[in-house]
């Protein structure tokens, strides 16, 4: 059967019957449509909104329910990002970084990527409301349709505040986590949520400066192809700014210990250096420290969220 | 399809099966322990 592709084409609508491609996906190809990276924050920060909960750490959640709320939230947030692979796999292959992705590469036809994610997202809020509760699992469900639909189908291509309105989607986690433990949420939660989605514009935005090129390719109205360098660099300062005084919010209203009162005035201050290094050397190099810096700022602050909350020594 | 695409083909369902497999015994471990600590036995 000679007429069969090899590898599968992503354009699989557009080729002619007789020349069904062959499927050579591997199941690597479907976790990297997943999105790991960004699992390992959702994961990460989903746990340190638990942690954060009342009586999480003594008895307020059994283990197992614990796992499964973790299990069920990463695999939601994966099943949005595989989603969001889908839609955008045309931008995506014009793109130099995204081009490798498992469905603009040819590695995942563009159908079997779709009905794995919509089949993900539906098993992950099943598994939420079935073992955990259904109030968490309506937050998934939200989540991944902010993410999914809302930002991916809406915003992502119409706006150069996409990434400010859509960074609420990636803020979701802690609210799940916390929402997994206690049924509700809070004001300490909603500050959780409020700091990921003041981190998402800068973290995304020192991207976008070292990226213009492949974003404008792309048609994707990023802020430095729509106002410029200049504008982008200004709000990434002050998104900062922003950012770094909400973050001691939790501790400033007692919610959290001195652990995590330090660590949230250092990283804050580090990354208000880091975007004024921005601001003011308007160099690719300093853009990219920056977007590191970013990453590392996330992590660091759950961290000591955690270890603040878990009693754990230093 | 020559004989190297029909073993490359076999592989990657292969290897896709198995995934699926483990996937669905992951479920069924995830269930049966969710409702035995619902029920309150663990």
């Amino acid at each position: 059967m000679e007429d069969l592709a090899i590898r599968l084409t992503g354009q699989g609508a557009a080729a002619p019957a007789a020349a069904r491609p062959v499927d050579l996906s591997t199941w690597r190809d479907y976790v990297d449509l997943l999105k790991p990276r960004v699992m390992m924050l959702v994961v990460f920060t989903g746990i340190a909104g638990m942690v954060a909960a009342p009586g999480a750490l003594t008895g307020a959640i059994h283990p197992i329910i614990a796992f499964s709320a973790i299990l069920a939230l990463t695999f939601g947030a994966g099943a949005a990002g595989a989603i969001n692979m889908w839609f955008d796999r045309d931008i995506d292959g014009i793109m130099t970084r995204t081009a490798t992705r498992p469905i603009p590469a040819g590695r995942v036809a563009p159908d079997a990527g779709l009905t794995f994610s919509i089949f993900m997202a539906a098993a992950s809020v099943f598994v939420m409301g079935m073992a955990v509760n259904w109030f968490a699992a309506g937050l998934l469900a939200f989540a991944i349709w902010f993410y999914a639909v809302f930002y991916t189908m809406w915003l992502k291509r119409r706006t150069p505040q996409n990434i400010v309105i859509g960074g609420a989607a990636g803020a979701f986690p802690p609210l799940i986590g916390w929402a997994a433990v206690t049924g509700d949420v809070s004001l300490l939660p909603a500050l959780l949520f409020a700091i990921i989605f003041l981190w998402t514009p800068p973290h995304f935005w020192a991207l976008a400066l070292v990226a213009k090129t492949d974003y404008g390719a792309a048609g994707v109205p990023m802020l430095p192809n729509v106002a410029g360098k200049a504008a982008t660099r200004r709000q990434i300062l002050g998104y900062t700014i922003v950012l770094a005084i909400v973050s001691v919010l939790p501790w400033f209203l007692g919610y959290t210990g001195a652990i995590y009162g330090i660590a949230a005035s250092v990283l804050g201050g580090l990354y208000c250096i880091s975007s004024l290094e921005i601001f003011t050397r308007k160099t690719a190099s300093a853009a990219w420290r920056g977007f590191g810096y970013s990453i590392f700022y996330l992590f660091a602050l759950f961290g000591a969220l955690i270890v603040d909350k878990a009693g754990l020594p230093l | 399809m020559t004989p190297e695409e029909k073993a490359a083909y076999y592989e990657s369902r292969k290897g896709r099966n198995k995934a699926i497999g483990l996937g669905l015994a992951g479920v069924c471990v995830l269930f049966f322990l969710v409702t035995i600590v619902k029920l309150g036995v663990i």
